[in-house]
């Protein structure tokens, strides 16, 4: 537990940590950032906070009210 | 290595941040922002409140949605854990924990059962029964033991197993039917304050965030830290994976929220803006992860454009802070929860159905 550690064993525990991660594979940003953007477009059609939902079909609408049709 | 000081590990470690830094920024060849460029922007974002939940006797401190899309679990610091039926706004089941700072609640994927805990140091899992009179704190069931606040809960992809993440500086991973630990996770230097668990297709991970400012990315097999990061200046009150599962978002009281791409292991995106300057509580990514929304400790609610960095829409209406905010299953609202006492379930305002048909045809007037 953090809070029962002394400062050297909690910048010991920190250090092994940085060891391993200094190692860790990394891909560009551009690849990567572009594949997000990719993923975000072929999801948002179907978003219902983008696209909104109809009124009628809202299932948190007011209760009461009317249409017009 | 005894003969190691303060100082020496000092330096190893500033010294390894360093190289860190560098390889990340090898990387880091264009912006986010950049490369959604081309993107269409959003167009007027109006939101409005559908419903007030209220009920609670004193500040709203974690709400979670059920997976039907409509019941909700909130906690509160007056020691009340509620369910509510969100369409109608019923309160179905009550309990009065043991302790007051329920600073965590969680809904089971089945919806038959909700755990929360708080100043009490404890998980516990309470079955809803289906007879209202029932008292649910017979059933109570302690699940999860720390040695100081629970910060935050989440059940993994069944009823049977639950993370928590802990005042005490670690989280855990716990089988909810005996109470066994079955995998610890240590790594943040003080109190984790919150977690998020990736979408089961990506594998067994989850990201959480700490009062030490970083953000830990943790093998839950294993107990190993894979990734961390370190950029906010103040503690991280919220971390929510990126729907698909390849980066997550956080929120700190330094006033920002970020995005940390997971396979080019950096930040690339902050959302904030010089007239920001409370903390942010709670993140949520709507259902594409297109709209990052964020509650803040100013009582707002600011709704993030991820990939352009811009803000779209800024939302009122709480009474005090926001502490909680989640968007629900399927994407249709979101709803957040305040000191104030109240939670809100908000989604789209549609113009679509106010254009009334002028060229002369006959019209109707349907009762909704």
């Amino acid at each position: 537990m953090a809070r029962d550690m002394s400062d050297k064993d909690i910048l010991k525990m920190e250090l092994e940590q940085l060891q391993k991660e200094v190692k860790n594979t990394r891909e560009p940003v551009s690849k990567t950032a572009k594949e997000i953007c990719e993923w975000v477009e072929a999801q948002s059609a179907e978003d219902p906070l983008i696209k909104g939902v109809p009124e009628d079909k809202n299932p948190f609408r007011e209760k009461g009210g009317c249409i017009i049709t | 290595r005894p003969s190691d000081t303060l100082t020496t590990l000092k330096t190893e470690s500033e010294t390894l941040k360093t190289k860190l830094e560098e390889e990340r920024a090898k990387l880091h060849d264009v912006e986010l922002h950049q490369v959604a460029e081309k993107i269409e922007a959003l167009g007027q974002f109006v939101m409005k409140t559908r419903r007030t939940l209220k009920g609670h006797g004193n500040k709203v401190l974690c709400m979670d949605w059920c997976k039907d899309k409509r019941r909700i679990v909130s906690s509160s610091q007056d020691g009340k854990v509620i369910v509510w039926d969100a369409f109608t706004t019923n309160k179905e089941h009550a309990v009065t924990m043991p302790c007051t700072w329920v600073m965590a609640c969680a809904y089971a994927p089945s919806g038959c059962a909700v755990a929360c805990g708080g100043l009490d140091n404890k998980c516990s899992v309470y079955p809803l029964s289906l007879d209202k009179n029932e008292n649910l704190a017979a059933k109570k069931k302690s699940v999860a033991m720390h040695t100081n606040y629970l910060s935050a809960c989440c059940f993994t992809n069944s009823d049977m197993q639950i993370l928590t993440s802990s005042g005490d500086g670690t989280c855990a991973l716990w089988d909810v039917e005996s109470g066994q630990m079955l995998q610890s996770f240590h790594g943040h230097a003080a109190d984790v304050l919150c977690l998020d668990l990736a979408p089961s297709e990506t594998g067994n991970t989850f990201v959480s965030g700490g009062c030490d400012k970083k953000a830990c990315v943790w093998d839950m097999r294993t107990g190993q830290c894979i990734q961390s990061f370190e950029t906010h200046e103040s503690d991280i009150n919220s971390v929510r994976y990126y729907p698909s599962g390849d980066a997550f978002a956080s929120g700190s009281d330094d006033a920002t929220c970020r995005l940390y791409d997971l396979r080019a292991d950096r930040e690339v995106a902050i959302y904030s803006k010089e007239s920001i300057i409370f903390g942010t509580s709670s993140v949520d990514f709507s259902l594409s992860g297109r709209l990052l929304f964020g509650g803040y400790n100013d009582y707002t609610i600011n709704v993030w454009d991820v990939l352009k960095g811009t803000r779209v829409s800024i939302l009122f209406g709480h009474e005090n802070r926001v502490s909680t905010l989640r968007v629900s299953p399927d994407g249709t609202a979101f709803c957040s929860g305040s000191w104030d006492h109240t939670l809100r379930v908000t989604n789209r305002f549609s113009y679509a159905r106010l254009l009334v048909n002028w060229s002369g045809s006959h019209s109707v007037i349907t009762p909704l």
